[in-house]
């Protein structure tokens, strides 16, 4: 078999490999701007070298010369980074990094069914990504907490003031990082964690 | 051995098509998650397509769908199609994600975050 020219088969290094014990899995969506960090982050946690997905969307071309009357389809390839950490013998935990801009939202339908909720990751000097994405994430009802990953450089603001910028509510967590940490990174996770746990006694006022 | 669609330029529509034979959106399809785990059954039909012996062959340990996705580089819509051919001729398993409903439940959660807490 032939898979792009490679000799090896396709599949996980030995040591990548589950226990044949894995169960079942959840999943945690990272989403934010191109550049803020995603697979930063997911690779600082991951057990392993992040991988790639890419889904593809076929659409009408808009305003394109349809001077023939022949409707031009445009193909975009998105691909979104995921990395792996296994919780116990049982279960998995996978987390996808997914852009956060309008254009990629398709994506989402299969990405958030079924997620236990999302890290939004915030670039303080590109916040307008984030506000589409925490309005779509609050309409759709996934749960999410907002971590800010700290650039060098970049405008550093108050938590409360942030939390205003954004118009997030109190309830929502909202952490700082350091996407290249791993502990930091795991901290981002705790969060949410602790956050969705907090749910299970007390729902989100709506 | 070499596969049928290998010259074609990689995830072209025309390469997916041939892939998938031109299917989408069955039921089988709809079932599976990124995140479904799918371990092999049994060894790769001779004969078979290729993408069908490669997903039999690195799902001898459980793998999810978004991993077999990316080592075959393959979109995971491709993927699952290839899947649902796979699961009705019983060649391999799924294991279905834990269903966040709405609220995931305190246990769950409780898990999770020991198993992070070791990280
Ligand atoms: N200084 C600094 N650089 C970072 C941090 N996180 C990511 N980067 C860098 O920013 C760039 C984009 O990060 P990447 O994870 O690819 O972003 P993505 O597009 O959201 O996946 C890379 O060059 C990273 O090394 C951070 O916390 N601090
Ligand atoms: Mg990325």
């Amino acid at each position: 078999m032939d898979f792009k020219g490679s000799d090896t088969l396709p599949g996980p290094r030995c040591e990548d490999a589950l226990p044949s014990s894995a169960a079942a899995a959840v999943k945690i969506v990272v989403v934010g701007g191109f550049g803020v960090g995603k697979t930063t982050l997911v690779g600082s946690v991951s057990e392993i070298r992040p991988l790639t997905t890419e889904e593809t969307m076929t659409r009408a071309g808009v305003g394109v010369d349809d001077v023939a009357g022949v409707e031009r389809k445009t193909e975009t390839t998105v691909a979104m980074d995921f990395g792996r950490i296994s919780i116990d013998e049982r279960l998995v935990l996978y987390l996808f990094g997914t852009p956060g801009q309008e254009r990629f939202w398709f994506l989402w339908n299969g990405l958030f069914d079924g997620a236990l909720g999302a890290v939004v990751l915030v670039d303080t000097r590109r916040l307008e990504v984030s506000f589409d994405v925490i309005g779509r994430l609050e309409d759709r009802g996934v749960p999410f907490v907002v971590a800010v990953n700290t650039f060098p450089g970049a405008p550093r603001y108050p938590v409360e003031e942030l939390r205003t910028a954004l118009d997030l509510p109190d309830y929502v967590p909202l952490v700082e990082c350091d996407a290249r940490d791993r502990s930091s990174s795991r901290d981002v996770l705790m969060a949410l964690m602790r956050y969705l746990h907090s749910l299970t006694v007390t729902p989100e006022p709506q | 051995m070499s596969g049928p669609a290998q010259d074609w330029e990689e995830n072209s529509p025309e390469r997916l098509y041939v892939i998938t034979g031109g299917r989408s959106g069955t039921s089988e399809q709809d079932a599976l998650d990124l995140v479904t785990l799918v371990v092999s059954r049994s060894e790769p039909q001779p004969g078979a397509q290729p993408e069908h012996t490669a997903i039999v062959r690195m799902c001898h340990y459980p793998l999810s769908v978004a991993e077999i996705s990316a080592y075959l580089r393959l979109p995971a819509s491709a993927v699952t199609v290839l899947l649902a051919d796979l699961l009705a001729d019983g060649r391999v398993e799924a294991r279905a994600p834990i269903p966040a409903a709405s609220l995931p439940d305190a246990e769950l959660l409780e898990a999770v975050m020991h198993g992070l807490q070791r990280l």
